[in-house]
């Protein structure tokens, strides 16, 4: 498995992501910085939670257009996997990796806490490993997490199985209660949970790790 | 020439912090209030060859950057 993790200026969960990833894969994984105009050969990139250039003009806007992005962006087209988590979510929506658009929680307040979600597919290479698992906890911790998208977009996201995880009980006012969303073409998802802060054992909660182990085995198949 | 970007959130789109801003004026007793819109204002300074050349470049800087199409709407004010 060969796979990185971006940093931009504001980004808080790159080392947690990392560390989780090398823990499922077992191999140690790359850090990038955002302003990386090559991407070395890879598997998979994941852009991490935090608060890119503080959120200014639009939460994940002036990453989206940021060096890397570009080549994050033909990376994705060539059918790389992507995964974005919550900032990372953001950024993939506003570079037009992923539709729809993520706004302010409906409740205005900052969210942080676990909450119960619904894994929406398996079929796909970051949700596969859930097998029968249908119900998982994930913690969220997020300002701007109310999954916005109009009625035909939101059609095609259900006619093409592109939903990949909903809450439960829906916190922030998300469009159909999504969490979280695949691209048409499956190998982008973005999600607000953080399934790195759910892949240790000692912290107390794995749901996240099946997510990262959907991953491995989409790269080399099952078993490994 | 400088210009006035003005954002909005397309009609449809749930504005939190105008709902907020709304319920405060009403708490402070403005019975005739009807509704209450946010919108983000930036201003620009470039240098173009005439209006139409400044307005394409204003359109693409939204385009490409200052608006997000999936939420928001943008009018472009050209100021001199």
């Amino acid at each position: 498995m060969r796979a990185a993790v971006v940093t931009f200026p504001g980004s808080n969960c790159d080392r947690d992501l990392r560390v989780a990833m090398e823990s499922v894969f077992g191999v140690p994984v790359r850090a990038l910085w955002h302003g990386e105009r090559d991407l070395p050969k890879l598997d998979l990139v994941a852009l991490p939670g935090g608060f890119s250039y503080g959120d200014y003009l639009r939460a994940g806007a002036i990453a989206a257009r940021s060096p890397i992005m570009a080549e994050i962006v033909r990376f994705a087209r060539r059918g790389g996997l992507v995964l974005g988590i919550c900032n990372g979510f953001q950024i993939l929506t506003e570079a037009g990796l992923l539709p729809g658009a993520l706004v302010r929680n409906r409740g205005l307040r900052f969210l942080c806490r676990t909450v119960d979600l619904e894994v929406t597919t398996t079929a796909s290479p970051f949700t596969a490993a859930y097998g029968e698992v249908r119900h998982i906890r994930l913690p969220i911790a997020h300002h701007d997490g109310n999954y916005v998208i109009d009625q035909d977009g939101l059609a095609r996201l259900e006619g093409e199985g592109q939903i990949a995880f909903r809450y439960r009980d829906n916190p922030n006012g998300s469009t159909a209660a999504i969490a979280g969303v695949l691209n048409r073409e499956r190998n982008v998802l973005g999600l607000m949970p953080h399934p790195e802060r759910a892949a240790d054992p000692r912290l107390g909660n794995t749901d996240g790790v099946p997510l990262f182990r959907s991953l491995l085995e989409a790269v080399h198949g099952a078993g490994s | 020439m400088k210009a006035r970007i003005e954002i909005r959130l397309k009609p449809g789109v749930l504005d939190p912090e105008a709902a907020a801003i709304e319920r405060a004026l009403r708490q402070l007793g403005f019975a005739g209030l009807k509704g209450v819109a946010r919108a983000k204002v930036i201003e620009v300074e470039l240098e173009a060859r005439g209006p139409e050349e400044a307005e394409a470049e204003l359109r693409a800087m939204c385009e490409r950057l200052l608006a997000n199409p999936v939420i928001e709407t943008y009018a472009i004010a050209l100021l001199r």
